[in-house]
């Protein structure tokens, strides 16, 4: 073993440098990007060009007042929602056939019909009943078209979130309620310590996008006389034919959408990374 | 009861034959949009799902924006939007008035929509699909076309039909914003039953069960579709 000896592999020049080639979807792919910067540099100039200080000084504070009543119609029809919903999927849950059949319907109905439509119904058919309601004490909140806006909503998002979270109950395995019981633990510590910590974090994507859903769809709220952002910006367009209104719209919705998904992935990258392996 | 339920009758007297031609419009409305929807969405998804950075780029900005405006946003920038842009380009030769059919600016918004959210269903459903399987297919001699169509296509229909029969759901309920822009589809020809009959809580009901049937038979539909291509799924114990 004496004439062991080393070989010491000499350095080699790297490899050569990928070239990109122009494949046919690189060239349509980079169109298309230009077409995109093309549009963006399009909108900053239709905004910058045909600005109206007049139009923007006057009808931005408005929109402004109107992002208000479009963020409060979200976050209170959310938070309401929420908690008829958790009633609600275990009424979906539930071992008696009438109760889970209400509850059926009730989802049923509110996530099969518009909610345009639904908004109608409550706008206009409350104002059908404007004595018996006077009698009763409640004209003085279905008098205010926001309220009865509200209200829809919050049952809307009832009925969407109620699965939600039925589905999210039910995806915990069984063996989890068994530990829990073979521990002695009570069935409401179960649920509240064991169960729906664990719920939420399936629950957390799905509530997501509900409530980015109800983002975009509180804008229908413009077509019952409700001033939120649509609504302003549907005045201001009324009163000034100026198109650039939509456009600011669009942005400040966009805006809000984006954020609030971006917010979100983290938020549930965060919450998750103990399930990470 | 009685006097509303004589209401829907048919004809000049009764409000049903106009609801009938707004169920009519709301389903053909949905059902027009539905093919450049999935068409748009498909390819979209094909470019999100290609190795190329440009085209992924591209397509992403896309569904990025329109998963982010209101559905009666961009329903609007569309119909006031595509009339300006049309009136500027027909002042160029003629000076006649145009008008954007209210039909087409509901399936082209519905569409953006639509191919929007299809998009991302048929990239989840092509990541789904081990690309050794086009790889083996061309690998037996079929050009990518024939691997497209006789290996991956069968497979991205049985993972999308899922999400896309959500989003048919979806897609038939918001066909009702198209009211806001003069199209008489149901939720408009309500309006107008209502404006003149004065019994909102009776007709918006109505119009309510129309959707829902709508929906319940579409389901029904989507099901029996969601179970033929799923028929070589199943096993049995």
């Amino acid at each position: 073993m004496s004439d062991t000896t080393v070989h010491i592999i000499e350095a080699r020049t790297p490899p050569p440098e990928t070239i990109r080639k122009w494949t046919v979807s690189r060239i349509v792919g980079t169109a298309l990007c230009g077409v995109w910067i093309a549009l963006g540099a399009g909108l900053v100039w239709s905004l910058y060009n045909a600005f109206d200080p007049d139009v923007f000084f006057k009808y931005m504070p408005r929109m402004a007042d109107g992002l208000i009543i479009t963020v409060k119609l979200v976050v209170f029809s959310i938070i309401f929602g929420g908690l008829l919903a958790i009633p609600m999927a275990f009424a979906r849950m539930s071992k008696s056939d009438i109760i889970r059949g209400c509850a059926f319907g009730y989802v049923y109905f509110f996530r099969g019909t518009p909610l345009l439509g639904q908004m109608f119904l409550m706008y206009y058919g409350a104002g059908q009943f404007v004595d018996q309601l006077e009698s009763l004490g409640l004209w003085w909140f279905f008098r205010d078209a926001y309220n009865c806006v509200l209200l829809t909503f919050v049952l809307n998002t009832t009925a969407y979130q109620a699965e939600i979270y039925k589905t999210a109950i039910e995806s915990i395995p069984r063996g989890q309620h068994e530990a829990a019981e073979s521990l002695g633990l009570k069935k409401g510590l179960t649920f509240w310590k064991i169960i729906f910590p664990q719920a939420m974090i399936t629950a957390l994507r799905p509530l997501g996008n509900e409530i980015i859903l109800m983002i975009k769809g509180s804008a229908v709220a413009s077509l019952v006389t409700v001033f939120d952002l649509m609504g302003a910006t549907k005045l201001a367009f009324s009163r000034t034919f100026d198109f650039n209104v939509y456009l600011w719209a669009a942005i400040i919705y966009f805006s809000i959408v984006e954020t609030l998904r971006r917010t979100w992935d983290w938020l549930e990258k965060r919450l998750t990374r103990h399930l990470v392996r | 009861m009685m006097d509303l339920i004589t209401q829907l009758a048919w004809g000049p007297g009764g409000w049903g034959d106009e609801l009938a031609a707004g169920t009519l419009l709301t389903v053909s409305l949905a059902l027009a949009t539905l093919p450049f929807g999935l068409a748009i969405g498909l390819l979209i998804a094909v470019a999100k799902t290609s190795g190329e950075r440009s085209l992924q780029t591209a397509a992403n900005i896309y569904t990025t924006i329109f998963r982010g405006l209101p559905e009666l946003l961009t329903l609007l920038i569309v119909y006031y939007g595509g009339q300006i842009v049309l009136q500027r380009i027909f002042a160029l030769f003629t000076d006649a008035y145009v008008e954007v059919n209210g039909f087409v600016a509901g399936m082209v918004a519905l569409g953006l929509v639509f191919s929007a959210f299809s998009s991302e269903v048929f990239a989840s459903a092509f990541r789904g699909i081990p690309a050794g399987q086009p790889e083996a297919a061309q690998a037996l001699g079929m050009t990518r076309w024939q691997a497209f169509r006789l290996v991956t296509l069968p497979q991205l229909i049985r993972l999308s039909i899922g999400g896309l029969s959500n989003l048919w759901l979806i897609l038939l309920k918001e066909t009702s914003l198209v009211s806001v822009i003069a199209l008489n589809d149901l939720l408009r020809n309500t309006n107008v039953a209502v404006g003149s009959t004065k019994q909102p809580l009776f007709f918006y009901s109505v119009a309510l069960l129309i959707y829902l049937v709508l929906s319940l038979i579409s389901a029904k539909g989507l099901g029996a579709v969601e179970a033929h291509v799923k028929r070589g799924e199943q096993r049995t114990a």
